[in-house]
């Protein structure tokens, strides 16, 4: 079986900065990969080049076989992607702006309608239809977002920070969401929340400094590190991603 | 399992991969965005109120007493030198600012796509300012007799110089992510195509430069291939000229784009 996305030796540098450092990974239908990782680790820039928004410098991303660097557009219709802070066209109405995505997607005019409502009923959007982006909630927002990237039901789903700045029901209900949608796609998240690995998680993926640190099962995080068990996650984040001061430094202080 | 104990499944958006498809899509949804602010109505009646002023009162329509219209048109390039770039500042960076542009390049629309669409959204957009001015071409067939075929061929030579000034617009909005900058970057840029090769300038190439330079330079000007159109002259190298000059500027924007990707 090919993987729904397959990563190999994924690598990007801005300037001097190595911001992703020869990532690899695999992921699954059914799957909800977590990517963790203190500020700066590079979350974002591997999303970024999984969408096909940047090219890397080194790597192969392959989605469903395909590859994303040979053939982006035909990849591209294959991903949901909702880039971190969820960028809108605040002067259009949610309407008219998933109306647009879905034009844009090239989801044939006599499925529009269907896709549309289906998307905004997952995402519980009824209400906000014709109300202007701009004027809603950062809730609303945030789910507007997510059901355009429903709205062609891509197989892939790639959310950066979903629930960032969501109060606790609406991460509650977002996590739910993601949950509900994990039994048929394949679904990449990244997040800050610890507590979301063991909530909607199957697997986890901890980076820094563009290096992956622990790549594996949400369950066997708890015990990656070498912190006492019963470990907190807090611990085993802390002890996974923490920068090593260099030993000659500190012998020398 | 047989078929009929299956839970009913919707059936998955059906998804066409058509090119200029995708180039209609973002084309509707930027038209459509001219008129949701009132910016645009603004901006049309201030172009019909300063081109009305420009050509009654500074190019002496009514004391000519000559039924045409070529002070209007004579005034228009100089109007698109500051209309235009306003109106083309924020298509990209506007985008690239509130960071819709990732947004817009993740979907299957490719960088040629989404500078096509904007490139045609925006020159529609001058081209229903333009049309808003056909009264006064009314105007003259009620005062005299005018010669409409050459009026009609300076209305379409404006529209294509029009084009040319929203790719150079399009350009400067895509190498920046202020609108200001790309404001400025936009009248500066069309200036500079547009007197660049005017007698006023070439003189001050032509003592140390070459016939050859000098005529480079003149050739390159938006100016005289717009006089020579608007004369009734359609000539192949005029209008040539023009869309030479558009297809260079939006591939220039379009390599800015995904080069932006490799920043
Ligand atoms: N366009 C860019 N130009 C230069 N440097 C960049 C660019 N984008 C990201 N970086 C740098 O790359 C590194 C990784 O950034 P990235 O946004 O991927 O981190 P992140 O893991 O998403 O962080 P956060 O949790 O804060 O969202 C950072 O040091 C950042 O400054
Ligand atoms: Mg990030």
């Amino acid at each position: 079986m090919t993987d729904a996305l397959l990563v190999q030796h994924l690598s990007k540098r801005f300037g001097t900065r190595q911001a992703v450092d020869n990532v690899s990974f695999a992921l699954n239908i059914g799957d909800v990969l977590g990517f963790l990782g203190p500020n700066g680790a590079g979350k974002s820039t591997t999303m970024r080049m999984l969408t096909g928004f940047l090219p890397p410098d080194n790597g192969t991303i392959a989605v469903f076989g395909q590859d994303l660097q040979k053939s982006t557009q035909a990849v591209q219709t294959l991903i949901g992607y909702v880039p971190e802070g969820a960028p809108l066209y605040g002067d259009m109405t949610v309407y008219e702006f998933l109306q647009f995505i879905c034009a844009a997607r090239g989801v044939l005019k006599s499925r529009r309608a269907l896709a549309l409502y289906d998307a905004a009923e997952k995402t519980a959007l009824h209400e906000v239809l014709d109300q202007r982006i701009e004027t809603l909630s950062k809730g609303y927002k945030r789910r507007a977002a997510l059901a355009s990237a429903l709205v062609h039901n891509p197989p892939l789903l790639i959310l950066d920070e979903p629930t960032d700045g969501l109060d606790p029901n609406q991460k509650h209900t977002m996590r739910a969401l993601i949950k509900a949608l994990s039994a048929e796609k394949a679904i990449l998240i990244s997040t800050h929340i610890l507590e979301e690995v063991d909530a909607v998680c199957t697997r986890a993926l901890i980076l820094a400094e563009g290096r992956v640190r622990y790549l594996g099962t949400a369950a066997g995080l708890r015990t990656a590190a070498d912190v006492p068990q019963p470990a907190r996650l807090e611990d085993v984040f802390r002890s996974l991603t923490q920068i090593q001061p260099p030993m000659q430094q500190r012998s020398a202080a | 399992m047989s078929a009929a104990l299956r839970p009913y499944r919707r059936p998955a958006p059906v998804l066409t991969a058509f090119w200029w498809g995708r180039v209609g899509a973002l084309l509707d949804k930027e038209w459509a965005g001219y008129f949701t602010t009132p910016l645009a109505y603004v901006f049309l009646t201030l172009f019909l109120l300063v081109a009305g002023v420009l050509t009654f009162f500074m190019g002496n329509f009514l004391e000519r007493g000559q039924a045409d219209l070529l002070p209007f048109f004579n005034f228009h390039p100089w109007l698109y030198l500051v209309f235009i770039p306003a109106l083309s500042m924020r298509l990209i960076a506007e985008e690239r600012k509130s960071g819709t542009l990732e947004l817009l390049l993740t979907l299957p629309i490719g960088a040629v796509q989404a500078i096509l669409a904007k490139f045609l959204a925006c020159w529609l957009f001058c081209g229903l300012a333009l049309l808003l001015t056909v009264p006064l071409w009314i105007t003259v067939n009620y005062l005299g007799s005018p010669d409409n075929g050459l009026i009609l061929a300076s209305y379409l030579a404006s529209w294509l110089c029009a084009a040319g000034f929203v790719a150079i617009g399009l350009f400067a909005s895509a190498l920046s992510r202020n609108q200001v900058t790309a404001f400025v970057v936009g009248v500066v840029l069309s200036f500079a195509l547009l007197v660049g090769g005017t007698p006023l300038m070439t003189q001050l190439f032509a003592p140390w430069a070459g016939v050859f330079v000098v005529e480079a330079i003149a050739g390159l000007s938006m100016l005289t291939h717009f006089d020579t159109l608007t004369k009734g002259l359609i000539t192949l190298k005029a209008a040539g000229y023009f869309v030479v000059l558009v297809v260079v500027f939006l591939c220039m924007a379009a390599e800015t784009l995904k080069a932006e990707k490799n920043a």
